[in-house]
């Protein structure tokens, strides 16, 4: 069901400002890539040219192409809510919509596809909070407000209504940096499970995750302050941790950098 | 294990928040602490002063105060009561409001949301502007002009729509609920759009871009999370354009025809209320008549009292949604 990314020539703008320049690389259905790389090199902004959620920003437009499964994402005609339908997004901060109750913000993908019976939804809830390992935890309190469970639980309740929705790829921005080691830990384990349905891609800081995680590494750097990033190297990731091939990634992954 | 904390200056930092807080903490609490019960001394005051003032005409009333249809504190006899007025203050506010609010949080949305940004700025601006007119200005617009343009929208809507007991009657005029109604409903529209627009601004992006990923329309997201975001804030905001629209006095007054009937019938000639019933007769009035009125304008301070209460109950009912936690 997950299928082949495919990016060539990709270049990202916050209007005049050039964020991201030529990048390519193919991601493989049903593996874990991670992004790394320093602060303000456009991992994040990269991962949201991936959803079409770039553009969302005032002034930011995105130039290149996106092929998932052989089909152009900017292709004209296609609508980027339809993308993002197809490919969900997990964020830095644990956002579910605080108006809701946890059952509610699992099932808010469900009800803008259309209306379902409610037996339906209830069996794609409880899947999608089993999916998220968060069931156990929350099957007593369904009705209560989301905003109510502690952050890393909040994050599972997100990755939970991305899932929900059956998307064929899961970006994850960073999805632990607000988090402790213990719902860190959690929510690694639950990627692992993850990967057997979904393509994933995350943007992360911590060295180690992206090592214990993924199976392919793209390392983001600038050529300086106001340059645009670009992709320095990208391969397996027992090669980019053990032995890369360029020496500005051994600097940032040894912590020999700037 | 205490540790102790040094400033760069070498002194104990807690040391040095104990001095700070004796030089300034300390007059400013009195300040704050003063400032709040001289207001609530004022209120009391006030209070006081009205019901001094009130009780006497309330002895002399021959009428009961709740339930007359009239207003004859100046007779030998006095009898008064403000039923009628009552009934006009919140029917005409709650008419505003059914009018009002969907029109400003459509502007509000439409500002904070959908116009591009300089277009926003303006508007934004307009109805800023709008908020501070004067409400006899709005009151002399709609006699000199809504009034008489309303004959004829009345007209229609008695004709086709008459079976109706809102729309029915034997009569139809421009000077009418409805017009009064409306006149309320653009005085409080900008009010209502301004504090709406700041809420909707205020939506976290985090719950915007939640819904956007999900793969939600503009019109989705704001469903999703814009809305319910703003739901407390908009009530407020309606609530404060009731109170606004209960306690105006000078442009329903110059509209309403002064009448003392409890009637639903939005297009004939009638039309009162508290504060328009104040204006009316407070040059007229006598010792008795003033006490009247004074007890009239209690009644509709204890009105508004209650609708913000409910508004308070209904923001506090759902708290733990709010979003304040999050």
């Amino acid at each position: 069901m997950s299928q082949q990314i495919q990016v060539s020539g990709l270049d990202a703008y916050y209007g005049r400002h050039k964020a991201i320049e030529d990048i390519s690389m193919t991601i493989e259905p049903n593996t874990i890539t991670a992004f790394i790389g320093p602060s303000g090199c456009g991992k994040s902004t990269f991962l949201r040219t991936l959803n079409r959620m770039h553009e969302v920003i005032p002034g930011a437009r995105v130039e290149g192409k996106v092929l998932l499964d052989g089909e152009d994402l900017y292709g004209p005609g296609v609508e980027p809510v339809s993308v993002r339908r197809m490919i969900g997004m997990v964020f830095q901060r644990p956002n579910p919509f605080p108006t809701m109750s946890i059952y509610e913000n699992v099932a808010a993908g469900l009800r803008l596809n259309g209306r379902r019976s409610k037996s339906e939804v209830d069996g794609i809830v409880e899947t999608s909070l089993k999916g998220a390992n968060l069931w156990n935890e929350v099957k007593d309190r369904l009705g209560k407000p989301g905003a109510g469970l502690s952050g890393g639980q909040q994050q599972r309740l997100c990755i939970a209504r991305a899932i929900a929705v059956r998307p064929e790829v899961l970006l994850m921005d960073e999805p632990c940096s607000a988090l402790d080691p213990i719902s860190t830990l959690a929510i690694e384990d639950l990627m692992a499970e993850l990967k057997s349905q979904f393509t994933i891609i995350i943007v992360t800081h911590n060295m180690q995750q992206a090592a214990r995680v993924s199976d392919r590494t793209a390392f983001f750097n600038l050529a300086g302050q106001g340059q645009p990033g670009r992709v320095i190297e990208m391969d397996e990731t027992s090669r980019i941790f053990t032995n890369p091939s360029q020496k500005a990634t051994e600097d940032y992954i040894t912590g020999r950098f700037g | 294990m205490a540790a102790t904390v040094h400033t760069r200056d070498g002194g104990s930092a807690l040391g040095r928040s104990a001095s700070r807080r004796s030089r300034g903490e300390t007059p400013f609490r009195y300040a704050s602490t003063g400032a709040g019960i001289l207001l609530l001394a004022i209120m009391a005051a006030i209070a006081v002063f009205l019901v001094v003032e009130a009780i006497p005409a309330l002895r002399a009333n021959t009428g009961g105060f709740f339930t007359t249809q009239t207003w004859e504190p100046n007779a030998t006899r006095p009898s008064f009561g403000i039923a009628a007025l009552a009934f006009g203050t919140v029917f005409s506010a709650l008419l505003a409001l059914i009018m009002a609010v969907p029109v400003a949080v459509g502007v509000a949305l439409f500002i904070s949301h959908y116009a591009p940004r300089r277009l926003a700025g303006v508007l934004g601006y307009v109805v800023d502007l709008l908020a501070a007119v004067p409400s006899v200005v709005y009151g002399l617009w709609g006699i000199t002009f809504l009034a008489p343009f309303m004959v004829g929208p009345s007209n229609f809507l008695h004709d086709h729509l008459g079976f109706i007991p809102l729309f029915g009657g034997d009569i139809v005029a421009g000077r009418s609920m409805l017009t009064a109604s409306l006149v309320l409903a653009v005085m409080i529209l900008p009010i209502i759009a301004a504090i709406s627009r700041e809420v909707f601004l205020q939506v976290p992006r985090a719950h915007e871009e939640a819904a956007l990923a999900l793969g939600a329309t503009r019109w989705e997201v704001i469903r999703m999370a814009v809305l319910p975001y703003g739901r407390p804030g908009v009530i407020s905001a309606a609530m404060l354009g009731l109170g606004r629209a209960m306690g105006e006095t000078i442009a329903v007054a110059l509209i309403f025809q002064a009448t003392f009937d409890i009637s639903f019938r939005i297009l004939t000639p009638q039309g009162n209320s508290i504060a328009a019933n104040i204006a009316n007769r407070f040059g007229e009035a006598t010792q008795t008549g003033r006490g009247a009125l004074i007890a009239s304008g209690l009644v509709l301070f204890v009105i508004t009292l209650l609708v913000n209460m409910g508004a308070r109950f209904i923001v506090a009912r759902r708290k733990e949604f709010s979003g304040a936690a999050a």
